[in-house]
Protein backbone atom coordinates (compact mmCIF):
# COMPACT_ATOMS: atom_id res chain seq x y z
CA UNK A 1 0.00 0.00 0.00
CA UNK A 2 1.42 3.18 -0.46
CA UNK A 3 0.75 6.13 1.98
CA UNK A 4 -2.57 7.42 -0.20
CA UNK A 5 -4.14 4.24 0.52
CA UNK A 6 -2.58 3.90 3.97
CA UNK A 7 -4.25 7.63 4.68
CA UNK A 8 -7.93 6.34 3.19
CA UNK A 9 -7.98 2.74 4.61
CA UNK A 10 -6.91 4.52 8.47
CA UNK A 11 -9.46 7.25 7.77
CA UNK A 12 -12.16 4.65 6.87
CA UNK A 13 -10.93 2.70 10.39
CA UNK A 14 -11.54 5.44 12.02
CA UNK A 15 -15.08 6.73 10.63
CA UNK A 16 -16.49 3.55 11.22
CA UNK A 17 -15.33 3.84 14.97
CA UNK A 18 -17.31 7.33 15.30
CA UNK A 19 -20.18 5.50 13.20
CA UNK A 20 -20.26 2.75 15.67
CA UNK A 21 -19.59 5.67 18.36
CA UNK A 22 -22.81 7.47 17.22
CA UNK A 23 -25.20 4.41 17.20
CA UNK A 24 -24.30 3.72 20.92
CA UNK A 25 -24.22 7.55 22.14
CA UNK A 26 -27.79 8.48 22.63
CA UNK A 27 -26.84 11.84 23.28
CA UNK A 28 -25.21 12.08 19.60
CA UNK A 29 -27.95 10.42 18.38
CA UNK A 30 -30.65 12.62 19.30
CA UNK A 31 -28.84 15.31 18.19
CA UNK A 32 -28.70 13.44 14.41
CA UNK A 33 -32.58 12.15 14.35
CA UNK A 34 -34.16 13.81 17.56
CA UNK A 35 -33.07 17.45 16.39
CA UNK A 36 -34.36 17.97 13.10
CA UNK A 37 -37.26 16.31 13.37
CA UNK A 38 -38.25 18.93 15.80
CA UNK A 39 -36.74 22.04 13.81
CA UNK A 40 -39.30 20.72 11.42
CA UNK A 41 -41.94 20.70 13.18
CA UNK A 42 -41.53 23.64 15.49
CA UNK A 43 -40.56 25.94 13.06
CA UNK A 44 -42.94 25.35 9.98
CA UNK A 45 -45.83 24.79 12.71
CA UNK A 46 -44.90 27.83 14.81
CA UNK A 47 -43.55 30.21 12.10
CA UNK A 48 -45.73 28.84 9.47
CA UNK A 49 -48.77 29.63 11.08
CA UNK A 50 -47.87 33.49 11.65
CA UNK A 51 -46.09 33.85 7.91
CA UNK A 52 -47.74 34.40 4.95
CA UNK A 53 -46.08 34.33 1.55
CA UNK A 54 -47.57 34.74 -1.57
CA UNK A 55 -47.23 32.63 -4.12
CA UNK A 56 -45.91 29.95 -2.25
CA UNK A 57 -46.43 27.53 1.13
CA UNK A 58 -44.32 29.48 4.20
CA UNK A 59 -42.77 25.43 4.58
CA UNK A 60 -41.72 25.43 1.01
CA UNK A 61 -39.52 28.40 1.81
CA UNK A 62 -38.47 27.26 5.13
CA UNK A 63 -37.38 24.01 4.78
CA UNK A 64 -34.12 25.18 2.99
CA UNK A 65 -33.35 26.68 5.84
CA UNK A 66 -34.29 24.47 8.49
CA UNK A 67 -31.56 22.30 6.56
CA UNK A 68 -28.65 24.24 6.75
CA UNK A 69 -29.49 25.81 10.25
CA UNK A 70 -29.72 21.80 11.15
CA UNK A 71 -26.32 21.63 9.19
CA UNK A 72 -24.67 23.96 11.06
CA UNK A 73 -25.78 22.22 14.16
CA UNK A 74 -25.12 18.97 13.78
CA UNK A 75 -21.85 19.18 12.44
CA UNK A 76 -20.72 20.65 15.88
CA UNK A 77 -20.91 17.13 16.76
CA UNK A 78 -17.65 17.14 15.21
CA UNK A 79 -15.71 19.36 16.92
CA UNK A 80 -17.72 18.22 20.01
CA UNK A 81 -16.44 14.36 19.78
CA UNK A 82 -12.81 15.62 19.22
CA UNK A 83 -12.88 17.83 22.16
CA UNK A 84 -13.78 15.22 24.43
CA UNK A 85 -11.50 12.45 22.59
CA UNK A 86 -8.60 14.71 23.57
CA UNK A 87 -9.32 14.61 26.93
CA UNK A 88 -9.14 10.79 27.16
CA UNK A 89 -6.10 9.12 26.36
CA UNK A 90 -7.36 7.78 23.30
CA UNK A 91 -5.26 10.07 20.36
CA UNK A 92 -1.93 9.22 22.64
CA UNK A 93 -3.29 5.60 21.41
CA UNK A 94 -3.57 6.57 18.06
CA UNK A 95 -0.01 8.17 17.88
CA UNK A 96 2.20 5.52 19.24
CA UNK A 97 0.36 3.53 15.69
CA UNK A 98 2.10 3.43 12.47
CA UNK A 99 -1.06 5.07 11.15
CA UNK A 100 -1.62 7.60 8.91
CA UNK A 101 -1.57 11.18 11.40
CA UNK A 102 -3.90 12.63 9.12
CA UNK A 103 -6.78 9.95 9.71
CA UNK A 104 -8.13 11.04 13.00
CA UNK A 105 -9.72 14.07 11.76
CA UNK A 106 -10.66 12.69 8.11
CA UNK A 107 -12.21 10.32 9.96
CA UNK A 108 -14.34 12.04 12.04
CA UNK A 109 -15.31 14.45 9.46
CA UNK A 110 -16.46 11.94 7.04
CA UNK A 111 -18.22 9.60 9.85
CA UNK A 112 -19.99 13.44 10.12
CA UNK A 113 -20.79 13.66 7.47
CA UNK A 114 -22.51 9.75 6.81
CA UNK A 115 -24.48 11.29 9.96
CA UNK A 116 -25.22 14.59 8.58
CA UNK A 117 -26.88 12.33 5.39
CA UNK A 118 -28.89 10.19 8.03
CA UNK A 119 -30.29 13.58 9.15
CA UNK A 120 -30.97 15.17 6.22
CA UNK A 121 -32.73 12.58 5.23
CA UNK A 122 -35.00 12.35 8.19
CA UNK A 123 -35.38 15.89 7.69
CA UNK A 124 -36.42 15.71 3.51
CA UNK A 125 -39.10 12.96 4.52
CA UNK A 126 -40.65 15.22 7.84
CA UNK A 127 -40.47 18.07 5.16
CA UNK A 128 -42.64 16.11 2.58
CA UNK A 129 -45.41 15.29 5.39
CA UNK A 130 -45.27 18.85 6.36
CA UNK A 131 -46.29 20.10 2.89
CA UNK A 132 -42.24 20.83 1.49
CA UNK A 133 -42.21 20.25 -2.25
CA UNK A 134 -39.14 19.77 -4.89
CA UNK A 135 -40.13 21.90 -7.92
CA UNK A 136 -36.95 21.04 -9.87
CA UNK A 137 -35.68 18.10 -11.88
CA UNK A 138 -34.66 15.73 -10.45
CA UNK A 139 -30.83 16.27 -11.35
CA UNK A 140 -31.60 19.86 -9.94
CA UNK A 141 -32.88 18.06 -6.90
CA UNK A 142 -29.81 15.75 -6.36
CA UNK A 143 -27.33 18.60 -6.66
CA UNK A 144 -29.47 20.57 -4.26
CA UNK A 145 -28.95 17.85 -1.62
CA UNK A 146 -25.05 17.38 -2.73
CA UNK A 147 -24.42 20.91 -1.85
CA UNK A 148 -25.99 20.62 1.24
CA UNK A 149 -23.46 17.58 2.14
CA UNK A 150 -20.79 19.77 1.11
CA UNK A 151 -21.37 22.52 2.95
CA UNK A 152 -21.69 19.70 5.95
CA UNK A 153 -18.65 18.34 5.08
CA UNK A 154 -16.67 21.90 5.16
CA UNK A 155 -18.81 23.28 8.34
CA UNK A 156 -17.26 20.16 10.15
CA UNK A 157 -13.77 21.41 9.27
CA UNK A 158 -14.29 24.37 10.72
CA UNK A 159 -15.95 23.49 13.58
CA UNK A 160 -12.84 20.66 14.01
CA UNK A 161 -10.47 24.05 13.90
CA UNK A 162 -12.38 25.73 16.64
CA UNK A 163 -12.60 22.50 18.89
CA UNK A 164 -8.71 22.16 18.13
CA UNK A 165 -8.30 25.40 19.56
CA UNK A 166 -10.40 25.47 22.77
CA UNK A 167 -9.74 21.83 23.76
CA UNK A 168 -12.47 21.62 26.33
CA UNK A 169 -15.69 20.75 25.38
CA UNK A 170 -17.37 22.91 27.72
CA UNK A 171 -16.26 25.64 26.21
CA UNK A 172 -16.61 24.97 22.69
CA UNK A 173 -20.14 24.05 23.27
CA UNK A 174 -20.81 27.94 24.89
CA UNK A 175 -18.52 29.23 21.94
CA UNK A 176 -20.05 27.15 18.93
CA UNK A 177 -23.85 28.21 20.14
CA UNK A 178 -23.00 31.71 20.51
CA UNK A 179 -21.56 32.10 17.44
CA UNK A 180 -23.97 29.47 15.10
CA UNK A 181 -27.02 31.33 16.69
CA UNK A 182 -26.53 34.67 14.68
CA UNK A 183 -25.05 33.18 11.97
CA UNK A 184 -28.30 31.40 11.16
CA UNK A 185 -30.52 34.00 12.39
CA UNK A 186 -28.87 36.65 10.95
CA UNK A 187 -29.62 35.17 7.51
CA UNK A 188 -32.26 34.51 5.36
CA UNK A 189 -33.59 31.46 6.75
CA UNK A 190 -36.74 32.54 8.16
CA UNK A 191 -37.08 36.06 7.04
CA UNK A 192 -37.21 37.32 3.94
CA UNK A 193 -33.85 39.42 4.17
CA UNK A 194 -35.07 42.41 1.51
CA UNK A 195 -37.08 43.45 4.20
CA UNK A 196 -34.30 43.64 7.21
CA UNK A 197 -33.35 47.17 7.87
CA UNK A 198 -30.35 48.35 6.40
CA UNK A 199 -27.05 46.82 7.95
CA UNK A 200 -28.28 43.84 9.06
CA UNK A 201 -30.02 42.91 5.57
CA UNK A 202 -26.03 43.60 3.98
CA UNK A 203 -24.96 41.36 7.29
CA UNK A 204 -27.40 38.88 6.01
CA UNK A 205 -26.94 39.03 2.83
CA UNK A 206 -23.29 38.64 2.59
CA UNK A 207 -23.55 35.88 5.26
CA UNK A 208 -22.36 32.37 3.74
CA UNK A 209 -25.17 30.69 5.55
CA UNK A 210 -27.69 32.76 3.50
CA UNK A 211 -25.66 31.89 -0.05
CA UNK A 212 -26.28 28.46 0.77
CA UNK A 213 -29.75 28.74 2.06
CA UNK A 214 -30.66 30.49 -1.51
CA UNK A 215 -28.71 28.38 -3.38
CA UNK A 216 -30.80 25.34 -1.72
CA UNK A 217 -33.90 27.14 -2.57
CA UNK A 218 -33.03 27.66 -6.26
CA UNK A 219 -32.15 24.10 -6.36
CA UNK A 220 -35.33 22.78 -4.90
CA UNK A 221 -37.31 25.09 -6.63
CA UNK A 222 -38.39 26.92 -3.65
CA UNK A 223 -37.83 30.07 -4.67
CA UNK A 224 -41.11 31.93 -4.69
CA UNK A 225 -41.27 34.09 -7.79
CA UNK A 226 -43.65 36.63 -6.08
CA UNK A 227 -40.96 37.73 -3.66
CA UNK A 228 -38.36 40.62 -4.91
CA UNK A 229 -35.43 38.32 -6.34
CA UNK A 230 -32.51 39.35 -4.03
CA UNK A 231 -30.46 41.72 -5.04
CA UNK A 232 -26.75 41.33 -3.74
CA UNK A 233 -24.10 39.77 -5.70
CA UNK A 234 -23.94 36.10 -3.66
CA UNK A 235 -27.39 35.61 -3.27
CA UNK A 236 -27.70 36.14 -7.07
CA UNK A 237 -25.27 33.75 -7.93
CA UNK A 238 -26.39 31.36 -4.88
CA UNK A 239 -25.23 28.33 -6.66
CA UNK A 240 -21.32 29.20 -7.70
CA UNK A 241 -20.75 31.38 -5.04
CA UNK A 242 -22.06 28.80 -2.59
CA UNK A 243 -19.60 26.30 -4.05
CA UNK A 244 -16.84 28.60 -4.01
CA UNK A 245 -17.79 29.03 -0.51
CA UNK A 246 -16.86 25.42 0.08
CA UNK A 247 -14.06 25.48 -1.32
CA UNK A 248 -12.76 28.32 0.45
CA UNK A 249 -13.81 27.02 3.46
CA UNK A 250 -12.42 23.58 3.15
CA UNK A 251 -9.06 25.24 1.86
CA UNK A 252 -8.35 27.30 4.77
CA UNK A 253 -9.83 24.76 7.63
CA UNK A 254 -8.38 21.80 6.26
CA UNK A 255 -5.07 22.83 7.08
CA UNK A 256 -5.57 24.83 10.23
CA UNK A 257 -7.54 21.75 11.63
CA UNK A 258 -4.64 19.54 11.09
CA UNK A 259 -1.82 22.04 12.34
CA UNK A 260 -4.11 22.92 15.56
CA UNK A 261 -4.40 19.18 15.98
CA UNK A 262 -0.57 18.44 15.66
CA UNK A 263 -0.38 21.44 18.30
CA UNK A 264 -3.07 20.17 20.68
CA UNK A 265 -1.66 16.42 20.95
CA UNK A 266 1.99 16.91 21.50
CA UNK A 267 2.05 18.56 24.57
CA UNK B 1 22.60 -8.20 24.12
CA UNK B 2 21.89 -5.68 21.90
CA UNK B 3 19.97 -2.58 23.66
CA UNK B 4 16.27 -2.86 22.42
CA UNK B 5 15.91 0.79 24.18
CA UNK B 6 18.80 3.61 24.66
CA UNK B 7 18.41 7.06 25.78
CA UNK B 8 21.09 9.57 26.04
CA UNK B 9 20.80 12.63 27.78
CA UNK B 10 17.16 13.40 27.01
CA UNK B 11 16.15 17.16 28.35
CA UNK B 12 12.26 18.44 27.99
CA UNK B 13 11.22 21.55 29.61
CA UNK B 14 7.41 23.28 29.27
CA UNK B 15 8.46 26.88 30.44
CA UNK B 16 10.50 26.90 33.98
CA UNK B 17 10.13 23.41 34.43
CA UNK B 18 12.10 20.70 33.92
CA UNK B 19 10.73 17.53 33.43
CA UNK B 20 13.91 15.42 32.08
CA UNK B 21 17.57 16.82 33.15
CA UNK B 22 19.12 14.41 31.17
CA UNK B 23 17.67 11.03 31.06
CA UNK B 24 19.95 8.00 30.37
CA UNK B 25 19.09 4.92 29.99
CA UNK B 26 19.90 1.32 28.60
CA UNK B 27 17.37 -1.74 28.51
CA UNK B 28 19.17 -4.79 27.10
CA UNK B 29 16.58 -7.03 24.87
CA UNK B 30 13.83 -9.30 26.88
CA UNK B 31 14.85 -7.60 29.60
CA UNK B 32 12.27 -5.67 31.88
CA UNK B 33 13.26 -2.06 32.97
CA UNK B 34 11.79 -0.48 36.12
CA UNK B 35 11.50 3.07 36.05
CA UNK B 36 10.95 4.04 39.85
CA UNK B 37 10.22 7.31 41.15
CA UNK B 38 7.43 10.07 42.45
CA UNK B 39 4.99 11.71 40.74
CA UNK B 40 6.56 14.33 38.52
CA UNK B 41 9.98 12.76 38.60
CA UNK B 42 10.14 12.33 34.68
CA UNK B 43 8.68 8.63 34.66
CA UNK B 44 5.88 10.11 31.88
CA UNK B 45 7.71 12.06 29.72
CA UNK B 46 11.05 9.68 29.34
CA UNK B 47 7.95 7.22 27.82
CA UNK B 48 6.11 9.74 26.06
CA UNK B 49 9.37 10.74 24.28
CA UNK B 50 10.51 7.17 23.51
CA UNK B 51 6.75 6.20 22.28
CA UNK B 52 6.97 9.51 19.59
CA UNK B 53 4.64 11.33 21.34
CA UNK B 54 6.69 14.13 22.74
CA UNK B 55 10.11 15.08 21.16
CA UNK B 56 13.27 16.29 23.17
CA UNK B 57 14.64 19.24 23.49
CA UNK B 58 17.95 17.68 23.88
CA UNK B 59 19.99 13.94 23.45
CA UNK B 60 18.79 11.37 21.20
CA UNK B 61 16.82 7.92 22.23
CA UNK B 62 16.29 4.38 19.87
CA UNK B 63 13.81 1.89 20.47
CA UNK B 64 14.21 -1.36 18.34
CA UNK B 65 16.98 0.14 16.69
CA UNK B 66 15.35 2.98 15.18
CA UNK B 67 15.85 6.55 16.38
CA UNK B 68 12.63 8.65 18.51
CA UNK B 69 12.33 11.57 16.40
CA UNK B 70 13.93 10.88 12.67
CA UNK B 71 12.23 7.27 12.18
CA UNK B 72 9.40 7.78 14.37
CA UNK B 73 7.15 6.83 12.08
CA UNK B 74 8.28 3.20 10.99
CA UNK B 75 8.89 2.93 14.79
CA UNK B 76 6.08 2.87 15.83
CA UNK B 77 5.24 -0.39 13.64
CA UNK B 78 7.89 -2.36 16.89
CA UNK B 79 6.30 -1.03 20.06
CA UNK B 80 3.16 -1.22 22.05
CA UNK B 81 2.35 0.99 24.24
CA UNK B 82 -0.32 1.34 27.27
CA UNK B 83 -0.99 4.23 29.70
CA UNK B 84 -1.86 5.05 32.79
CA UNK B 85 -4.92 6.95 31.47
CA UNK B 86 -6.69 3.71 29.91
CA UNK B 87 -7.09 4.42 25.92
CA UNK B 88 -9.68 2.72 25.50
CA UNK B 89 -13.23 3.60 23.70
CA UNK B 90 -15.90 3.75 26.02
CA UNK B 91 -19.01 3.05 23.22
CA UNK B 92 -16.83 0.33 21.46
CA UNK B 93 -17.13 -2.87 22.41
CA UNK B 94 -13.81 -4.79 23.73
CA UNK B 95 -13.64 -6.71 20.73
CA UNK B 96 -14.28 -3.83 18.08
CA UNK B 97 -11.58 -1.69 20.40
CA UNK B 98 -9.17 -4.42 19.80
CA UNK B 99 -9.96 -4.83 15.98
CA UNK B 100 -10.00 -1.09 15.36
CA UNK B 101 -6.02 -1.16 16.67
CA UNK B 102 -5.25 -4.03 14.21
CA UNK B 103 -6.67 -2.43 11.35
CA UNK B 104 -4.26 0.89 12.32
CA UNK B 105 -1.60 -1.54 12.95
CA UNK B 106 -2.44 -2.63 8.94
CA UNK B 107 -3.24 -6.72 10.25
CA UNK B 108 -5.94 -6.71 7.49
CA UNK B 109 -9.59 -7.49 8.83
CA UNK B 110 -9.07 -11.34 9.12
CA UNK B 111 -6.12 -11.08 10.91
CA UNK B 112 -7.00 -8.45 13.03
CA UNK B 113 -10.75 -10.07 14.39
CA UNK B 114 -8.80 -13.14 15.27
CA UNK B 115 -5.88 -11.72 16.98
CA UNK B 116 -9.11 -9.32 18.89
CA UNK B 117 -10.02 -12.95 19.53
CA UNK B 118 -6.86 -14.43 21.35
CA UNK B 119 -6.08 -11.54 23.43
CA UNK B 120 -9.89 -11.45 25.12
CA UNK B 121 -9.34 -15.01 25.68
CA UNK B 122 -6.04 -14.52 26.83
CA UNK B 123 -6.85 -11.46 28.72
CA UNK B 124 -10.23 -13.03 30.27
CA UNK B 125 -12.31 -10.68 28.65
CA UNK B 126 -14.27 -13.10 26.56
CA UNK B 127 -17.19 -12.48 28.25
CA UNK B 128 -17.00 -8.86 27.98
CA UNK B 129 -16.42 -9.26 24.28
CA UNK B 130 -19.27 -7.63 22.68
CA UNK B 131 -20.36 -5.62 25.33
CA UNK B 132 -19.61 -1.66 24.90
CA UNK B 133 -15.91 -1.32 27.37
CA UNK B 134 -18.79 1.98 29.67
CA UNK B 135 -19.67 -0.60 31.49
CA UNK B 136 -16.56 -2.48 32.49
CA UNK B 137 -14.72 -2.37 35.33
CA UNK B 138 -11.50 -0.43 36.41
CA UNK B 139 -9.28 -3.54 36.09
CA UNK B 140 -10.92 -4.77 32.82
CA UNK B 141 -10.17 -1.66 31.22
CA UNK B 142 -6.35 -1.86 32.22
CA UNK B 143 -6.40 -5.60 30.30
CA UNK B 144 -8.31 -4.38 27.16
CA UNK B 145 -5.89 -1.52 27.06
CA UNK B 146 -2.79 -3.70 27.96
CA UNK B 147 -4.31 -6.01 24.98
CA UNK B 148 -4.22 -3.48 23.08
CA UNK B 149 -0.82 -2.83 23.12
CA UNK B 150 -0.23 -6.20 22.45
CA UNK B 151 -2.22 -6.45 18.75
CA UNK B 152 0.96 -6.22 16.66
CA UNK B 153 3.33 -8.33 19.08
CA UNK B 154 5.09 -5.74 19.39
CA UNK B 155 9.35 -6.41 20.42
CA UNK B 156 9.52 -3.62 22.58
CA UNK B 157 6.25 -2.94 25.29
CA UNK B 158 6.05 0.41 27.01
CA UNK B 159 3.87 0.35 30.42
CA UNK B 160 3.17 3.76 32.10
CA UNK B 161 2.08 2.94 35.62
CA UNK B 162 -0.10 -0.21 34.47
CA UNK B 163 -1.86 -1.11 37.90
CA UNK B 164 -2.35 2.61 39.23
CA UNK B 165 -5.22 3.07 40.89
CA UNK B 166 -6.40 -0.83 40.54
CA UNK B 167 -7.25 -2.58 43.97
CA UNK B 168 -4.59 -5.41 44.99
CA UNK B 169 -6.56 -8.25 43.22
CA UNK B 170 -6.73 -6.31 39.90
CA UNK B 171 -3.18 -5.78 40.27
CA UNK B 172 -1.85 -9.23 40.98
CA UNK B 173 -3.61 -10.39 37.91
CA UNK B 174 -1.98 -7.48 35.71
CA UNK B 175 1.48 -8.42 37.25
CA UNK B 176 0.83 -12.02 36.15
CA UNK B 177 0.22 -11.15 32.88
CA UNK B 178 3.23 -8.97 32.34
CA UNK B 179 5.45 -11.77 34.19
CA UNK B 180 4.13 -14.25 30.90
CA UNK B 181 4.76 -11.73 28.48
CA UNK B 182 8.28 -11.26 29.61
CA UNK B 183 8.83 -15.20 29.41
CA UNK B 184 8.11 -14.45 25.97
CA UNK B 185 11.09 -12.42 25.57
CA UNK B 186 9.28 -9.09 25.13
CA UNK B 187 11.36 -6.23 26.12
CA UNK B 188 9.63 -4.11 28.70
CA UNK B 189 9.92 -0.76 30.26
CA UNK B 190 7.70 -0.04 33.02
CA UNK B 191 7.13 3.31 34.96
CA UNK B 192 5.85 2.96 38.47
CA UNK B 193 5.51 4.57 41.73
CA UNK B 194 5.03 1.08 43.54
CA UNK B 195 8.04 -0.17 45.27
CA UNK B 196 6.64 -3.61 45.44
CA UNK B 197 5.80 -3.54 41.24
CA UNK B 198 8.99 -2.72 40.48
CA UNK B 199 10.66 -5.30 42.87
CA UNK B 200 8.36 -8.07 41.78
CA UNK B 201 8.87 -7.34 37.65
CA UNK B 202 11.79 -5.33 36.70
CA UNK B 203 14.93 -7.39 36.34
CA UNK B 204 16.78 -3.24 36.58
CA UNK B 205 15.48 -0.87 38.12
CA UNK B 206 16.37 3.40 38.23
CA UNK B 207 15.28 5.07 40.24
CA UNK B 208 14.16 8.57 39.19
CA UNK B 209 13.93 12.08 39.95
CA UNK B 210 14.06 15.26 39.16
CA UNK B 211 14.47 14.17 35.50
CA UNK B 212 17.40 12.09 35.92
CA UNK B 213 18.67 8.53 36.97
CA UNK B 214 19.70 8.75 40.59
CA UNK B 215 20.58 5.00 41.40
CA UNK B 216 20.68 2.18 38.93
CA UNK B 217 20.90 -1.73 39.54
CA UNK B 218 18.51 -4.66 40.80
CA UNK B 219 16.43 -4.53 43.58
CA UNK B 220 19.03 -6.51 45.69
CA UNK B 221 21.89 -4.22 44.79
CA UNK B 222 19.61 -1.01 45.13
CA UNK B 223 18.95 -2.63 48.96
CA UNK B 224 22.60 -3.16 49.18
CA UNK B 225 23.59 0.16 48.38
CA UNK B 226 21.19 1.07 51.63
CA UNK B 227 23.01 -1.33 53.65
CA UNK B 228 22.20 -3.71 56.58
CA UNK B 229 18.99 -4.30 57.84
CA UNK B 230 15.84 -2.68 59.40
CA UNK B 231 14.63 -2.82 63.06
CA UNK B 232 11.03 -1.97 63.20
CA UNK B 233 9.97 -1.33 67.08
CA UNK B 234 6.72 -0.44 68.63
CA UNK B 235 6.00 0.65 71.98
CA UNK B 236 2.76 1.54 73.53
CA UNK B 237 2.93 5.45 74.76
CA UNK B 238 4.57 8.36 72.81
CA UNK B 239 6.80 8.97 76.22
CA UNK B 240 8.58 5.33 75.55
CA UNK B 241 8.86 6.00 72.10
CA UNK B 242 11.09 9.53 72.86
CA UNK B 243 13.36 6.92 75.20
CA UNK B 244 13.11 4.20 72.80
CA UNK B 245 14.66 6.61 69.91
CA UNK B 246 17.38 7.66 72.98
CA UNK B 247 18.27 4.56 74.01
CA UNK B 248 18.45 2.62 70.43
CA UNK B 249 20.17 6.02 68.38
CA UNK B 250 23.93 4.51 69.67
CA UNK B 251 22.94 0.84 67.30
CA UNK B 252 21.79 2.93 64.14
CA UNK B 253 24.10 3.25 61.29
CA UNK B 254 21.93 5.91 59.64
CA UNK B 255 18.83 8.01 59.83
CA UNK B 256 16.59 6.65 62.71
CA UNK B 257 12.72 7.11 61.27
CA UNK B 258 10.03 7.40 64.22
CA UNK B 259 6.30 7.23 63.18
CA UNK B 260 4.25 8.83 65.76
CA UNK B 261 0.85 7.49 64.89
CA UNK B 262 1.87 4.06 64.71
CA UNK B 263 4.40 4.49 67.84
CA UNK B 264 7.70 2.93 65.50
CA UNK B 265 10.50 3.32 65.33
CA UNK B 266 12.91 2.35 62.61
CA UNK B 267 16.47 1.51 63.05
CA UNK B 268 19.00 0.86 60.35
CA UNK B 269 21.35 -1.73 61.70
CA UNK B 270 24.45 -3.74 61.13
CA UNK B 271 24.75 -7.57 62.99
CA UNK B 272 20.95 -8.05 62.35
CA UNK B 273 19.84 -10.88 65.12
CA UNK B 274 22.47 -9.45 67.57
CA UNK B 275 21.58 -6.11 66.95
CA UNK B 276 17.85 -7.14 67.59
CA UNK B 277 18.24 -8.95 70.68
CA UNK B 278 20.70 -5.97 72.32
CA UNK B 279 17.94 -3.47 71.03
CA UNK B 280 15.33 -4.94 73.48
CA UNK B 281 17.86 -5.86 76.24
CA UNK B 282 18.11 -2.12 76.66
CA UNK B 283 14.37 -1.41 76.32
CA UNK B 284 14.05 -3.94 79.09
CA UNK B 285 16.17 -2.56 81.13
CA UNK B 286 14.54 0.65 80.97
CA UNK B 287 11.34 -1.11 81.25
CA UNK B 288 9.69 0.21 78.41
CA UNK B 289 6.86 -2.45 76.89
CA UNK B 290 7.41 -3.80 73.48
CA UNK B 291 4.19 -4.40 71.38
CA UNK B 292 6.29 -5.33 68.19
CA UNK B 293 9.47 -5.99 67.07
CA UNK B 294 10.93 -7.61 64.02
CA UNK B 295 13.64 -7.48 61.74
CA UNK B 296 13.43 -6.77 57.87
CA UNK B 297 15.84 -6.81 54.93
CA UNK B 298 15.84 -3.07 53.55
CA UNK B 299 12.40 -2.02 50.88
CA UNK B 300 13.00 -0.24 48.23
CA UNK B 301 10.61 2.85 49.82
CA UNK B 302 13.97 2.56 52.44
CA UNK B 303 16.56 3.03 49.08
CA UNK B 304 14.22 5.60 47.87
CA UNK B 305 14.10 7.57 50.99
CA UNK B 306 18.06 7.12 51.61
CA UNK B 307 18.99 8.57 47.87
CA UNK B 308 16.39 11.35 47.64
CA UNK B 309 15.44 12.59 51.36
CA UNK B 310 12.07 12.08 50.64
CA UNK B 311 9.39 10.15 50.64
CA UNK B 312 7.88 7.98 47.63
CA UNK B 313 4.32 8.96 48.14
CA UNK B 314 4.26 12.54 48.49
CA UNK B 315 1.95 14.25 46.29
CA UNK B 316 4.41 16.44 44.20
CA UNK B 317 3.69 20.01 43.96
CA UNK B 318 3.43 20.30 39.95
CA UNK B 319 2.82 17.18 38.55
CA UNK B 320 4.35 16.99 34.81
CA UNK B 321 3.23 14.83 32.23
Amino acid sequence: MNSLQVAFADGMTIAKRNALKIRRAPDLLGGVIMLPVVFVLLFTYVFGSMIELPGLSYAEYMLPGIFVMTITSSAQITGYTLTQDLQKGIFDRFRTLPMSPSAVLTGQTVSDLIMNVTSIVTMALVGLLVGWRIHSSPLEALLGFGLLLLFAYAFSWVTATVALALRTPEIFNNIATLVSLPLVFLSNAFVDSTRLPGPLQAVAEWNPVSTFIQAARVLFGNASSALPAPSAWPLRHAVPVSLLWSVVLLAVFVPLATRLYKRAVSR
Amino acid sequence: MPAAITAEGLVKKYGDVVALDGMELTVPEGTVFGLLGPNGAGKTTTVRILTTLLTPDAGHATVAGFDVVRDARRLRAHIGASGQYAAVDDHLTGAENLEMVGRLYHLGVKRSRQRARDLLDRFDLTEAADRPVQGYSGGMRRRLDLAGALVATPPVLFLDEPTTGLDPRARASLWEVIAELVADGTTVLLTTQYMEEADRLADRIAVVDHGRVIALGTADQLKDQVGGDRIELSVTSAADLETARRMLAPLAVGDMQLDPTALQVTIPVIGGAAALTSALGHLAAERIAVRDAGLRRPTLDDVFLTLTGHETDETSKETVR
